[in-house]
């Protein structure tokens, strides 16, 4: 009872309407896509062994692509697709969100989609296709009343597939952009919300479950030739779309959109930015669980309208800088050049996220380890951990240059699981986050940077370009400048990692807010 | 009366003139000529591989020659759209080649649709043909293939092959499967069809009994040749070998059989 009695559950069921309506959108629309394409190649191709094989080949190919990596090699290809519209026709489009989630689906629903459109049409009895010639029929009239009508069963089995396969695919689209019932999975492991986690995982499973047995009716009744069966599937699955997509609809503009990336902190800060704009009465929602990469891109084109970035991320990443500078100086130039792209840097919000080489307390003690350059002797004996980007990021080299650090073995790892690792000794050095309220938790120490290996990672509020002269959302947003010190973020993050109700971003938000507003 | 007619020196609805067709080195015709004359019944005779279905499938251009010439009512069939000659030209597919997704009625009616008959007209088309082959309208008109007998399936296909009114109709092994009642019936009611309708029959068969009973003419084909033409008497004086041999067993079969049955037992 008391799983159930979480009011986080209620939570969940809050956003169902709108994840679920943007889930069936973007998987109907792939699926129509994959078909439109798909079936005109099976037809075309299905007298010619060669073409054929080549484009089977490029499908399994395609397939063979994790579902996660397709959806984000979408994201530049668009952005370089829409760079080159501007440029030659002086139109643009958004490669953020819909666009490519639903091109990335379409091209991972074609395979089921060929194969069975091929497998239908050369099984079909060459007797009947002789008769469908003997009784008068042209190539095109035998295809579309003879050939198609027998195929359909096989295709409608792999119409199925593709579709079990797109909505589940679906819901890793949320970090390029686009809402599905992955936002529910994304938040609930980046803010350990085992909830949000199972909800939707059980909502996308009910999903697929439901058109699969629907597919799976009209398909029997095609199969058995029995028009109620095949009526009554359709029907089905066109109430299910319409019971989906109507709730999501006709809602009213979304306002302001607030960012965020994939980690708790961000949860929090959108989730606090969001509830400011909404004090100040304007109309704002948050889009969370961006990937890094993708939010930048998405604040210059207009697609979110704010978010928090970290100085020396931007320092790196977009103005491709190695060089190291102090904070404030950093953040004067990071401003002029952002300026150049139109976007204000409106502030620091007073604390810094930067990476850091953290350990147990009392390992460090023990070993006398106090900075980087303490590690460096023990280094040769030593594991580290860090999270997926860091060992490729201009920090790492920078760090390995300025020390000499050479470790004997690194792992990559989630990064929740990264304190939970070098506490339990599983590791014994972590890339870790200066702002991670874990290092509180675990009992772990930062090392110092003596020789200012890593630049400075304030956190910074950034507004998109059309944004730029919008003086009653700056109005709404100053209160916070610089405000909120790195003990007040560390300790939301770790009231952020709880997994309990009052562990839900929109909880901690409520509490920074109370926190850092009454000062 | 049958003979006359073959003698008269009517327009011939089929004919076949020096024709060959190979496919890759083998020849399945070499160098057929024969002549189907309007309103005959001609049955082809052979075994598997002999070419008697190549070289009936020429004459709707289902396959295309490689030499010599094949008119149907006078024209030259290469100058003639196949799709519409198709249409023109009946034809009774082996073990029925009915579309299994389709109703009795849609596959009855499927040439005059693609005529662009109206729908009503079809209708009323299907019930005439539905008598004509002696099925119950309401019992079979709105069945699926699957659900009817394979006696019944080849009466479909008849009635199909009749639908758009064709005065000719080729019919490949139209009563191979059947079992031997039903094809005795079903030969008869298609032979009295034949008449009262003015066709012009070309049949393929491997059974010699079938086609004496059956056809004003026989042609005999083996390895792709025209072994010998003519009635079932005329054949009896052929020179071949094994013509008089295929002429000889439905003859030997009764014997055996007045052999083995007391006599008046079958009645």
């Amino acid at each position: 009872m008391s799983v159930l009695a979480d009011p986080r559950w209620g939570e969940a069921l809050a956003h169902l309407p709108d994840y679920l309506g943007n889930h069936v959108r973007v998987s109907l629309a792939a699926l129509a896509l994959g078909l439109a394409v798909s079936l005109p190649l099976a037809i075309l191709t299905r007298n010619h062994p060669a073409p054929r094989a080549v484009l089977l080949a490029i499908a399994s190919i395609v397939q063979t692509v994790p579902g996660l990596a397709l959806l984000a090699l979408f994201y530049p290809l668009l952005l370089l697709a829409a760079s080159v519209t501007l440029a030659w026709f002086g139109v643009s489009f958004s490669a953020f969100g819909f666009l490519p989630a639903m091109l990335a689906l379409a091209l991972y629903s074609m395979l089921p989609v060929l194969r069975n459109g091929i497998t239908g049409l050369n099984g079909i009895d060459p007797a009947l296709i002789e008769a469908a010639k003997g009784v008068g029929m042209t190539a095109r009239q035998s295809l579309i009343m003879v050939e198609l009508p027998l195929a359909l069963p096989v295709m409608m089995a792999g119409i199925r597939t593709a579709a079990v396969w797109v909505i589940g695919t679906a819901t890793l689209s949320t970090p390029i952009g686009q809402t599905s019932l992955g936002n529910y999975i994304f938040a609930g492991l980046q803010t350990q919300n085992w909830v949000f986690v199972l909800f939707g995982c059980l909502a996308s499973a009910l999903l697929a479950l439901a058109v699969d047995q629907l597919l799976g009716l009209i398909e029997g009744g095609l199969r058995q030739r029995s028009r109620a069966r095949s009526v009554l599937g359709a029907a089905g699955i066109a109430a299910l779309v319409a019971a989906t997509l109507v709730p999501s609809m006709g809602r009213s503009s979304q306002g302001y959109v607030v960012g965020a990336k994939t980690f708790a902190e961000q949860y929090v800060l959108s989730a606090l930015l969001r509830d400011r704009l909404q004090a100040a009465g304007l109309s704002a929602t948050a889009r969370s669980g961006l990937g890094s990469s993708v939010i930048f891109g998405a604040l210059k084109a207009g697609d979110i309208d704010l978010c928090v970035d970290y100085s020396g991320t931007l320092w790196a990443n977009q103005l491709h800088r190695t060089d190291i500078k102090p904070r404030a100086e950093l953040i004067a130039e990071l401003k002029t050049a952002l300026a150049k792209d139109n976007i204000t840097l409106l502030g620091e919000l007073g604390f810094e996220n930067a990476y850091a080489l953290v350990l147990p307390k009392k390992r460090a003690e023990a070993l006398g380890i106090r900075t980087i350059t303490d590690l460096a002797a023990h280094a040769s004996t030593m594991s580290i951990a860090g999270d997926y980007e860091f060992f490729s990021r201009p920090e790492w080299a920078a760090l390995q240059k300025a020390y000499g650090l050479s470790f004997r073995a690194q792992r990559q790892m989630q990064p929740d699981f990264m304190y939970a690792a070098v506490a339990s000794g599983e590791v014994d050095v972590i890339a870790g986050y200066t702002s991670d309220g874990l290092i509180a938790k675990y009992d772990l120490v930062v090392l110092d940077d003596p020789r200012q290996a890593i630049p400075p990672y304030d956190a910074i509020l950034l507004l998109a370009p059309k944004r730029a002269g919008d003086e009653r959302l700056q109005a709404a947003l100053k209160p916070l400048l610089g405000k909120i010190d790195i003990a007040t973020m560390r300790d939301a993050n770790l009231r952020a990692s709880g997994n309990d109700a009052n562990s839900s971003p929109d909880v901690v938000a409520k509490w920074l807010w109370e926190k850092v507003g009454k000062q | 009366m049958t003979n006359e007619l073959h003698r008269m020196p009517s327009k011939p609805a089929i004919s076949y003139s020096h024709v060959t067709k190979s496919f890759g080195s083998l020849r399945a015709v070499d160098g057929v000529s024969l002549d189907v004359a309007e309103g005959e019944f001609v049955a082809i005779v052979g075994g598997s591989g002999s070419g008697k279905t190549t070289l009936l499938r020429l004459a709707n251009r289902l396959i295309e020659a490689d030499g010599g010439t094949i008119s149907v009512e006078g024209e030259d069939v290469r100058g003639v759209d196949p799709v519409a000659l198709r249409r023109r030209i009946g034809y009774v597919f082996q073990s029925g080649g009915l579309f299994p997704h389709l109703s009795v009625a849609d596959n009855i009616g499927i040439t005059p649709r693609l005529l662009g008959a109206p729908a009503a007209g079809i209708a009323a088309r299907v019930d005439e043909l539905l008598a004509l082959v002696q099925l119950d309208r309401d019992a079979h008109r709105d069945r699926l293939p699957a659900a009817l007998s394979g006696g019944q399936r080849q009466r479909v296909g008849v009635a199909r092959a009749l639908a758009a009114k064709p005065r000719i109709v080729l019919m490949d092994e139209p009563f191979g499967a059947l079992d031997p009642l039903t094809r005795d019936a079903l030969g008869d009611d298609y032979r009295s069809l034949h008449r009262k309708l003015g066709l012009t029959t070309v049949m393929i068969t491997h059974d010699m009994t079938e086609a004496i009973l059956l056809a004003d003419r026989i042609a005999v084909m083996r390895g792709g040749k025209l072994l010998a033409q003519g009635t079932p008497a005329e054949l009896s004086t052929s020179g071949d070998a094994y013509v008089l041999e295929l002429l000889r067993t439905p003859r030997r079969q009764v014997e055996r059989l007045n052999a083995l049955l007391p006599q008046g037992g079958a009645a």
